[in-house]
């Protein structure tokens, strides 16, 4: 099992020729993830990687039954991309741009709310399902397969906890990344509830930041709707109010959204906080 | 980013919006002259982005030409909260009767922008939100379809603004919106909206934040860009494509990745205590090359109050023995005699310790993981390593 990729998925590359995008679709099929196609406007009948490029993605995905597609179009060009993605009903669509404005991106989920289509992200490293498939820019000898599932919004932090957990035999169903943008596509509770439904997965482990309430919303759902042990951390408990810390939804506002308050929710539903991500493999024993 | 008072309100009057008829002045000359032209009496409005300008003496009455420049002299030049004021605007005064206000902003949960009246006019919103909640009224707008009119009166009636005033109200709504979504903005606020005694609707002050992704978009708003209001290292930073906020702690970080930037900051807190603590975010994206890891050390040097550095890197795609090599070429290029302390994880992480430990630099330690980092950190930033 695991959630969202395995050996099933069929991946396009929305921007597999630009530089970002042939480097990360060369990773992604050196891990072993089946990318049937990209597209590139203007470079339709070309190939990439040994995989054929069109021009937009509705060709894609009728010449090669494409079920995902992963984003690496430059910020000014994304909205358009995700829009291609959503009217060709690809199912999952993970976008790995990041800067993308925010107008553009409340358009992108308002839009997606009338779809077929989970998109993850954007600003996010994507997912990684050990052993079957990465669709995203994860380094993937950090993971191996297990029954730990992990979500973030962040990257090389939990990069950091993944291989912490590898170090410590501690296996991942699947390794999710949502993204630091204030609006993204897919919360931390959609994807709880999908780890909480997933056989495969055992433990989850959170990995939160300051900014905006999907903690506190997370810390509800967890307390109400499930069954398995989460563990967490929460980036930001020393950062100041009213500045943005790099991602663009890492900002304290009006007293709200701080990581002590988030602290304080997930503990009161039962998560086992780590005051340093280091913890976190003990955490879970 | 954050537009001046003046530059918002030029904003809302090219969208529709009434707004006094002042002009800026960067002289008591100037403030005299602009006085003379509105011929009533004028309020001088220190310019600086921070809030609680009137508390801090920033803003004042004048009644004659004459006590505008007197008042302007005052106010320019005068700090607040670390701003110097350079520009001063002046507005003829309005004979105000009642205050209220309008906003538009995003809201992250909902994905959609939000717009907020409240009757208690002139006070900041979260203030209002804290102590009246059920004081503000909202209206979710939908990205596609724009504020409806009868959302507009939702906000009016629900604010109990009466009915004569509904219609100037609903055409300042929907201007407003407007303005929120032609600039680009994370926030457009009219507070005071004011109702004059003459029975006028008029935004007396206003606020916006421009997002920073859209700036490409943007471009007339940019170049409005305040570069007095911060301080040169952001600049500095933003110019070499790093992520920089300065901290008031002594431990200077430099890490990939925000959230693991941000925790870096928070270990240094926690075994750092009361008065040790992060100097700085900073995120130097993902390679950690050479010229990036100088300008970066630039940076962080230029903080006085730095006592010790710490480098904490994931080594992802990148490699370790790379970003290792990019360091010690950075150190040759910035010399410090500040105590450092490297820490590397990921892939090559060995190769990169032991490049690290061969270079017998005698102020650069290594640690093999973040909690130890942190310590030697906190330990170098006390004279005690």
């Amino acid at each position: 099992m695991a959630i969202l990729a395995d050996k099933n998925t069929r991946l396009l590359v929305q921007g597999i020729t630009g530089r970002e995008g042939n480097f990360h679709s060369q990773q992604m099929l050196e891990y072993g993830t089946n990318i049937v196609g990209g597209v590139t406007p203007g470079k339709g009948g070309e190939w990439a990687l040994g995989k054929p490029v069109f021009d937009t993605v509705k060709a894609a995905v009728e010449a090669t039954e494409a079920n995902a597609t992963i984003i690496y179009v430059a910020a000014a060009f994304a909205a358009d991309a995700l829009f291609e993605a959503i009217d060709a009903e690809i199912p999952l669509i993970v976008c790995i741009t990041e800067g993308i404005p925010i107008l553009d991106m409340m358009k992108v989920y308002d839009y997606l709310k009338h779809s077929k289509s989970r998109l993850v992200g954007p600003n996010c490293p994507g997912l990684l399902t050990p052993g079957q498939a990465k669709v995203g820019i994860m380094p993937g000898y950090i993971a191996k397969p297990g029954s730990v599932g992990v979500v973030s919004k962040s990257g090389t932090l939990t990069y950091e906890v993944v291989y912490a957990l590898s170090q410590a035999d501690l296996g991942q169903s699947t390794c999710i990344g949502i993204g630091g943008d204030p609006v993204i596509g897919t919360t931390f509770v959609d994807v709880l509830q999908m780890f909480e439904d997933d056989p495969q997965t055992e433990k989850i482990v959170l990995i939160g930041e300051i900014g905006g309430r999907a903690e506190l919303d997370a810390a509800e759902f967890i307390q109400n709707h499930m069954s398995k042990p989460v563990a967490g951390f929460i980036a930001g408990r020393s950062a100041p109010e009213g500045t943005t810390m790099g991602h663009a939804g890492a900002i304290v506002e009006g007293g709200a959204g701080t990581a002590d308050e988030k602290i304080e929710a997930l503990r009161a539903a039962g998560v086992r906080i780590a005051d340093n991500p280091e913890q976190i493999p003990a955490l879970l024993r | 980013m954050n537009l001046h008072e003046y530059q918002s309100k030029v904003r809302f009057g090219r969208f529709g919006i009434p707004v006094p008829m002042g002009k800026v002045a960067t002289t008591p000359q100037q403030a005299y002259e602009i006085a003379r032209e509105i011929g009533t009496t004028v309020v001088v409005k220190a310019q600086v982005l921070a809030g609680g300008r009137g508390k801090a003496g920033g803003v004042k009455l004048a009644r004659t030409p004459d006590e505008a420049e007197q008042v302007a002299n005052q106010i320019l030049g005068m700090k607040i909260k670390g701003l110097t004021v350079r520009k001063v605007l002046i507005d003829p005064a309005a004979n105000i009767g009642t205050e209220i206000y309008l906003g538009v902003t995003n809201d992250r949960a909902a994905g959609r922008p939000v717009m907020m009246a409240s009757s208690e006019g002139g006070v900041e919103i979260e203030q209002v939100a804290h102590d009246k909640p059920n004081a503000i009224i909202r209206e979710h707008i939908d990205p596609f379809l724009g504020l409806r009119d009868y959302q507009a009166r939702n906000l009016a009636s629900g604010i109990n603004l009466p009915r004569e005033h509904w219609k100037a109200f609903t055409k300042i709504a929907h201007n407003l919106f407007t303005t929120y979504m032609q600039s680009d903005a994370t926030l457009a606020e009219i507070n005071p909206l004011v109702i004059t005694k003459e029975g006028q609707l008029i935004a007396l002050d206003g606020k916006m934040s421009i997002d920073d992704n859209a700036l490409f978009r943007q471009t007339e708003l940019a170049e409005m860009r305040d570069i007095d209001a911060e301080p040169k290292e952001v600049i500095q930073a933003r110019a070499a494509g790093l992520s920089y906020v300065k901290l008031d702690g002594q431990i200077g970080c430099m890490v990939n990745g925000a959230g693991l930037a941000m925790t870096t900051m928070d270990m240094t807190k926690l075994y750092g205590g009361e008065n040790i603590g992060p100097a700085n975010f900073l995120d130097i994206g993902g390679g950690a090359q050479a010229d990036k890891v100088a300008a970066a050390l630039r940076i962080i040097l230029s903080d006085p109050n730095v006592r010790s550095i710490l480098f904490n890197i994931f080594g992802g795609i990148t490699r370790c023995d790379e970003v290792a090599r990019g360091i010690l070429q950075a150190l040759s290029e910035v010399p410090s005699e500040l105590p450092m302390i490297v820490r590397l994880n990921g892939t090559n992480a060995e190769e990169g310790r032991a490049i690290i430990q061969n270079a017998s630099i005698s102020n650069l330690y290594y640690a093999d993981t973040l909690t130890e980092a942190a310590q030697k950190a906190v330990a170098a930033a006390k004279g005690e390593l």
